[in-house]
C-alpha cells in the first residue's frame, strides 16, 4: 500500500517553479529519500506531503486523502520534523512534549504515558526540566524527532535531519532513526549529504530544479550512473582541465573540478598506477568508491554541496 | 487501511472536539505563562494605578463631573474608564507583541500548523487566551474600585462581560493587524493607534466637553463604545442605546477574527 502517491506534482510561487511535475510513490515501511541541493524543490515537496503547503498542480494523495481536503485528518497521522527545529522555546524539554500531544487531542494520561519513553528514546532523559534554550544542536533535533513521535505517526517527514549537526551527533541520530525504521516507521528525508542517503534510505530520488532526474536505491544508482571506485587527483594546477589529456585513456569518464580531477574507473589502484607510469606526478591521490555525489555530479554537472 | 478510513470532515466535528483544539493552544499559553508569571501580575496594576492616580489625585482638583445633567464624583466617572481601556490593553499587548513574536520569531504557529491545528484554532485559541488573562483582570479590578467606592450600582457586574466584549474586538483585531508587521518597528503603529483612544474616548471627561464634528470622529472609535458602554453599566445606567455598543463590537470582533485566520492561513500555508 503506498502512503504518498504524487502524480506530477507541481508547486509555484508566483513565476518561480519550485517543483516540476514528479511523480513520487513512497510505500508503508519504505525508507524514502529526496537527495538534491539547496533549491531542488525538497522543502516545498515535503511541506505539499505534510499538508501545509498547498499543491499547485498535479495530484497528490497521502494515506489514500487528499491534502486540500483533509489536512487535519492526515496530519493527525504524520510526524513532521521541520529543517529549522522550531521548538517551544518557553516551554521546558518535557513540556514541549506535553503541549505537542495535546494539539492532537491526546488526553493529558496519554501524553504523560509517551513522555518518558520518548525521552529516553531521544537520550534526554537527563534534561526532561531544562530550558530548550540550554540544549545543544543534537538535543534539539533529537527533541524535534521525539516531539514528531507523540502521535505515534505511521509515517515521518524528516527535513534535513543532520543538516548543521557535528559528525558525532549525525551518527547518534543516525542510529534514533535506524531504530524508527526497525519499528515499521516510513521515514521520507530530504538530504543534501550523499551519505546520509546512502545510510538511510532504502529508495531516494534525486532532485535538481524542481524535477526528479533519477531514481533507484543508493547501490542501483551507484551501479547505473558511476563506476565501481573513483581515483581523485589533485594537480598543482591553477585550472585542472589542464590536465585531463595527461591522464586520457585511463578512465571510463572524466569529471574536472574546481580543485581535482576525478576518474571514473572500475580499479583506482591499477588505475593510479596506470597514472605514475605515465610519468605524471598530482600533489596527492585518493581512491575511494563510487558515491552519490558522483551521481548526482554526472546527472547535472554539479555538486551536490557548494 | 488508509484509503478507506475516510477522515471525518469539518462540520462533522463533535462540538467538544471542535473546541479542544483552540484549548490546546490556551493550555501551551497557561503553560508558559506559569515560567513567566510576574508578567502576568503585573498586567493587573497598570489601571489600577491609573485608577488611584487619576480618580484619587486628579479627582481632588476635579471634584465632580456633570454627565446627562447628573453631578458625579469623578472616581466614579473615571474608573469605568480604566477598566474599558485595560481591557483594550491587555488584549492589545497579548495579541501584538506577544503574537508577532511567535509568528516570526518562534515560528510556534509553523509548527502548530503541522499538527490538527487549524489557523482558526489559531486564532480562536490565542484570542481566547487574552480574553481569559483580560477576565481575570477585569474582576479584579471591578473588586478594587468597588471597594474604593467608585462603582455606585450592581449591574457593573455586567461590566466583566462587556469588557470580554471589548477585549475580543481589540484581541482579533489587533491579531489581525501583527499579521501584517514586518518587524519589531511596526509596533509603534499599534501605539499609534492605541494612545490617541485612550486619551480622548471620553476616557477623562465628558463627551460633550468636544465641539459636534470631534464628538462624531470620537464616537466612530471603538474603545468609545467600550467605555460608555461600561460606564452606563458602572453607574447603573441602562438604556436600550447600549445595544448599539455591543452590536459595534461585535462587528469589530467579527471582522477582526475573520481578518486574522484569512492572514494566518496566507502566510503561513503557503
Amino acid at each position: 500500500m503506498s502512503l504518498i502517491r504524487g502524480t506530477g506534482l507541481r508547486k509555484t510561487f508566483g513565476d518561480f517553479v519550485a517543483v516540476d511535475g514528479i511523480d513520487v510513490e513512497v510505500a508503508a515501511g519504505e525508507s524514502f529519500g529526496f537527495l538534491g541541493p539547496n533549491g531542488a524543490g525538497k522543502t516545498s515537496t515535503m511541506r505539499m506531503i505534510g499538508a501545509t503547503s498547498p499543491v499547485s498542480g498535479g495530484q497528490l494523495r497521502v494515506f489514500g486523502m487528499d491534502p486540500a481536503t483533509h489536512a487535519p485528518a492526515i496530519k493527525a497521522r504524520l510526524g513532521v520534523v521541520p529543517q529549522t527545529d522550531a521548538l517551544d522555546e518557553e516551554l521546558r524539554v518535557r513540556e514541549n512534549l506535553l503541549v505537542y500531544g495535546r494539539y492532537f487531542g491526546l488526553s493529558r494520561e496519554q501524553v504523560r504515558a509517551r513522555t518518558g519513553p520518548l525521552l529516553e528514546f531521544a537520550q534526554l532523559t537527563e534534561k526532561t526540566d531544562a530550558v530548550v534554550e540550554s540544549l545543544s544542536g543534537g538535543m534539539k533535533r533529537r527533541l524535534t524527532i521525539a516531539r514528531a513521535l507523540i502521535n505515534e505517526p505511521s509515517l515521518l517527514l524528516l527535513d534535513e535531519p543532520t543538516t548543521g549537526l557535528d559528525p558525532q551527533a549525525r551518527h547518534v541520530l543516525w542510529d534514533r532513526l535506524f531504530r524508527l525504521k526497525r519499528d515499521g516507521v516510513t521515514l521520507v528525508l530530504t538530504t543534501h549529504y550523499m551519505d546520509e542517503a546512502e545510510q538511510l534510505c532504502d529508495r531516494l530520488v534525486v532532485m535538481d530544479r524542481g524535477r526528479i532526474v533519477a531514481e533507484g536505491s543508493p547501490r542501483s544508482l551507484i551501479a547505473q550512473h558511476a563506476s565501481r571506485e573513483v581515483l581523485e587527483l589533485r594537480f598543482d594546477a591553477a585550472d585542472h582541465a589542464e590536465r585531463v589529456a595527461d591522464v586520457a585513456g585511463i578512465a571510463e569518464r572524466v569529471e574536472v573540478l574546481a580543485d581535482r580531477l576525478l576518474l571514473y574507473v572500475h580499479d583506482g589502484d591499477g588505475a593510479l598506477e596506470t597514472v605514475a607510469a605515465r610519468g605524471v606526478h598530482p600533489l596527492s591521490a585518493l581512491v575511494r568508491r563510487a558515491s552519490l555525489e558522483d551521481v548526482f555530479l554526472r546527472l547535472t554537472g554539479r555538486s551536490l554541496v557548494e | 487501511m488508509a484509503t478507506t478510513s475516510a477522515a471525518p470532515s469539518r462540520r462533522a466535528l463533535p462540538f467538544p472536539v471542535a473546541l479542544a483544539r483552540p484549548a490546546a493552544l490556551v493550555e501551551r499559553n497557561l503553560r508558559a505563562a506559569r515560567h513567566y508569571w510576574l508578567t502576568f501580575v503585573s498586567g493587573f496594576f497598570e489601571p489600577v494605578f491609573y485608577l488611584f492616580a487619576m480618580g484619587v489625585g486628579i479627582g481632588a482638583l476635579v471634584g465632580s463631573v456633570e454627565v446627562d445633567g447628573r453631578e458625579i464624583p469623578y472616581a466614579v466617572f473615571v474608573a469605568p474608564a480604566m477598566m474599558a481601556t485595560s481591557a483594550m490593553n491587555g488584549a492589545v499587548y497579548d495579541s501584538t507583541g506577544n503574537v508577532f513574536y511567535k509568528l516570526k520569531h518562534s515560528k510556534l504557529y509553523r509548527s502548530v500548523l503541522s499538527t490538527p491545528l487549524r489557523p482558526w484554532d489559531i486564532a480562536a485559541g490565542e484570542i481566547s487566551w487574552a480574553l481569559l488573562r483580560g477576565l481575570i483582570y477585569s474582576a479584579a479590578f471591578l473588586l478594587v474600585a468597588a471597594v474604593a467606592g467608585f462603582v455606585p450600582s450592581w449591574w457593573a457586574l455586567l461590566a466583566i462581560p462587556a469588557c470580554t466584549l471589548i477585549g475580543l474586538g481589540f484581541a482579533a483585531v489587533g491579531m489581525a493587524a501583527t499579521t501584517y508587521m514586518r518587524s519589531w518597528n511596526d509596533m509603534d503603529y499599534v501605539q499609534l493607534a492605541i494612545l490617541p483612544m485612550f486619551l480622548f474616548s471620553a476616557t477623562f471627561y465628558p463627551l460633550a466637553t468636544y465641539p459636534p464634528v470631534l464628538q462624531w470622529v470620537v464616537q466612530a472609535t471603538p474603545l468609545y463604545h467600550g467605555v460608555d458602554l461600561v460606564r452606563a453599566l458602572t453607574m447603573g445606567d441602562l438604556h436600550a442605546g447600549l445595544l448599539v455598543h455591543v452590536a459595534y463590537l461585535a462587528v469589530f470582533s467579527a471582522f477582526g477574527l475573520w481578518a486574522t485566520t484569512r492572514r494566518i492561513g496566507k502566510l503561513l500555508l503557503t
